[in-house]
């Protein structure tokens, strides 16, 4: 007996060629679109490093700004960055994982209110960062002018730290979210508060997560130049703030120690110093027009990569540190 | 003999009422936290509506009628005599979104298919952190590549070179702003995707569809209010996007639909003020909070929309 191919399955055999090439041509081209970005980023790099490499050594690390792109440094802006690296967390990680837990772990979900205060961290988190640096310089630079002295380093964390706040609250949400609920109700059931169960047993096993999500997003406020440009920091900066040391300038240009002044009133008036950061400082020398400045400026973002590379590399070495004892 | 006669309850009841006052000042503190969010929320809507508010008394003190907002199509707020044509700037901000959303929108929804769908895990677990790097370069980073790699390369391969595309142009910082976009659209239309059951995909295997019908006539469309919310946030931050286009995109006060010239968007408009020395309750002060103010509701709406997109069209399973 022969088997009786009908004519629609010959057609459908012979559509089946065709139509298989369609995949396959998607998949390519989906494919391709998948690395198009990567095509860029790389494009972007080497030239970086193709511009910024013979300006990029100690010298241009250690030095403060100049008129000369030759002797161009970048000193001011590196500690003004490292700075609001250490003050950022102060304000936002207290703050924001205060939220995240209180969102969590205590608000009552069906009580509008707190619907409100999700949806309002979500738009937040969507607001332009322009938009915090008028914030901060309406109510950082202006209304706590008597605390911050105007557009200083003090004014410029807080405006950071509030641009980072949303994405602290949700990342940190995550993490809580993540630890299962049978460790919470292990904890009451020993007679643990709810804050006692929080504390020893919630958040130390949410402490990768909380960190990594936390690193990530002091990441992206010290690659943000929007809202200090907006709030007014200046980008010629010739002086350092004067903690933990006083700092002067010979006459070779080379940043020298005057003195050891660590104590809290030269703290204070550190804070209060006007300052400037990588971002800014790359942003005003690539807006030069001459052409040695571009690749000052190329150098200039080799050192904020790096510092970015350091950061997330910290991140990523934390949280494998921390997972491992789980 | 009474309970609390025993010195081990006794002490347990004094460690008891402690933990007890912590828990609550716990509650407040960290419910106090909470709250300065909305402190935040209200804090930048009452500024830029306040000194909005000025701007437009600054305006009448000027002598100039609120409909020049719409009319005039110059917007050079600083000069004498100044014009207050916004309609500028927003066409500026729209024209290097849509630039920007030529490239994002097909490219990251491409990737995002491309990594959800076919890609081995091996594959995808290279390509995944390299978009996430894509995401996580500084925008300064991105106004630098436009302004000094990209444009250079277009004024090479658009026949008549720098005659036909300025040095600052819209192409260029629109491109760019595409390009940092990609992850943003990938990685939340990779989420959409995903959350498709797999019983759809394989209810449509087995009607005999190849992989490329399936995906097309089957997950992307259950993945769809996902997709769209994901575009639409796209569109938002291309909306606000500031450094490309300050460094890339330039400063033209004049209304322009030439993408190969200069336009000003309200976010470059805003950082070329805060260079100079804006003196406080000066016009110019007001104008930037002005324009912020036009930004933040273009951006709020947008993000609203995506919202109510995402749940109101949401496919349950």
């Amino acid at each position: 007996m022969t088997v009786d191919i009908s004519p629609t399955e010959i057609n459908f055999r012979s559509d089946y060629d065709r139509r298989k090439l369609a995949t396959n041509i998607f998949m390519g081209v989906a494919f391709f679109a998948t690395i198009f970005g990567l095509f860029f980023l790389s494009l972007l790099l080497y030239d970086v490093l193709k511009q910024g490499l013979p300006y990029f050594n100690w010298r241009f690390v250690t030095t403060f700004p100049s008129r000369n792109p030759a002797d161009a440094g970048i000193l001011s802006a590196l500690v003004g960055s490292i700075w609001l690296m250490f003050l950022i967390p102060f304000f936002a990680f207290p703050l924001g994982i205060g939220a995240a837990i209180y969102m969590e772990e205590y608000a009552d979900r069906d009580f509008w209110v707190n619907r409100a205060l999700e949806i309002n961290i979500s738009n937040l988190a969507g607001v332009p960062s322009i938009i915090y640096g008028l914030l901060g310089l309406e109510l950082y630079v202006r209304i706590l002018e008597p605390l911050t002295k105007g557009r200083t380093l003090l004014a410029g964390a807080l405006t950071l730290s509030t641009l980072v706040l949303p994405v602290v609250i949700i990342s940190t949400r995550e993490a809580i979210r993540a630890v299962p609920r049978e460790i919470r109700e292990a904890a009451y059931a020993v007679g643990c508060t709810k804050w006692q169960a929080i504390w020893y047993h919630v958040l130390p096993m949410a402490f990768a997560g909380i960190l990594t999500g936390t690193i990530l997003a002091l990441s992206r406020a010290i690659g943000e130049t929007a809202p200090l440009i907006t709030l007014g920091a200046l980008t010629f900066i010739a002086f350092l703030p004067p903690w933990p040391v006083t700092t002067a300038v010979n006459e070779e240009g080379v940043v020298i120690v005057e003195k050891v002044s660590a104590g809290l009133g030269s703290l204070i008036q550190a804070l209060q110093t006007p300052f400037t950061a990588l971002p800014i400082q790359i942003f005003n020398w690539a807006s030069r027009p001459q052409a040695e400045f571009h690749a000052v400026s190329a150098a200039g973002i080799i050192v904020l990569l790096l510092l970015l590379v350091a950061m997330n590399s910290v991140a990523i070495s934390l949280r494998a540190r921390f997972q491992q004892r789980k | 003999m009474t309970v609390s006669a025993d010195p081990n309850f006794a002490a347990y009841e004094a460690q008891r009422f402690r933990s007890k006052w912590v828990e609550r000042i716990m509650r407040t503190l960290t419910g106090a936290f909470a709250y300065f969010s909305i402190i935040v929320t209200v804090g930048i809507t009452l500024i830029l509506i306040y000194e909005s508010f000025a701007f437009f008394n600054a305006l009448a003190r000027e002598g100039v009628s609120w409909t020049q907002l719409f009319t005039e199509t110059e917007w050079t707020p600083l000069f004498a005599p100044p014009k207050f044509g916004v309609i500028v700037i927003i066409t500026g901000t729209l024209m290097t979104t849509v630039i920007a959303m030529i490239v994002a929108l097909p490219i990251g929804l491409m990737s995002a298919i491309f990594l959800s769908e076919y890609a081995p895990p091996k594959l995808r677990a290279v390509l995944k952190p390299i978009l996430e790097i894509l995401a996580g370069v500084p925008t300064v980073v991105y106004g630098f590549f436009a302004l000094l790699v990209i444009t250079p390369i277009l004024q090479r391969i658009i026949p008549g070179g720098d005659s036909v595309i300025a040095g600052l142009n819209a192409l260029s910082a629109g491109f760019v702003m595409g390009i940092m976009i990609i992850p943003l659209v990938a990685s939340l239309s990779e989420d959409a995707i995903y959350a498709v059951p797999n019983l759809l995909r394989e209810g449509s295997y087995a009607v005999g569809a190849t992989k490329f019908e399936t995906t097309v006539s089957v997950v992307i469309p259950s993945a769809l209010s996902g997709i769209v919310s994901a575009f639409i946030l796209a569109v938002s931050r291309g909306v606000g996007e500031t450094m490309i286009v300050s460094l890339a995109a330039g400063q033209s006060p004049i209304l322009n639909f030439n993408p190969l010239d200069s336009v000003m968007t309200i976010t470059a408009f805003i950082v070329q003020v805060s260079l100079g020395d804006t003196p406080t309750d000066s016009l110019a002060f007001y104008t930037i909070f002005f324009a912020g103010f036009v930004l933040f509701l273009m951006t709020l709406i947008l993000n609203i929309l995506a919202d109510w997109f995402v749940r109101r069209y949401r496919l349950m399973y």
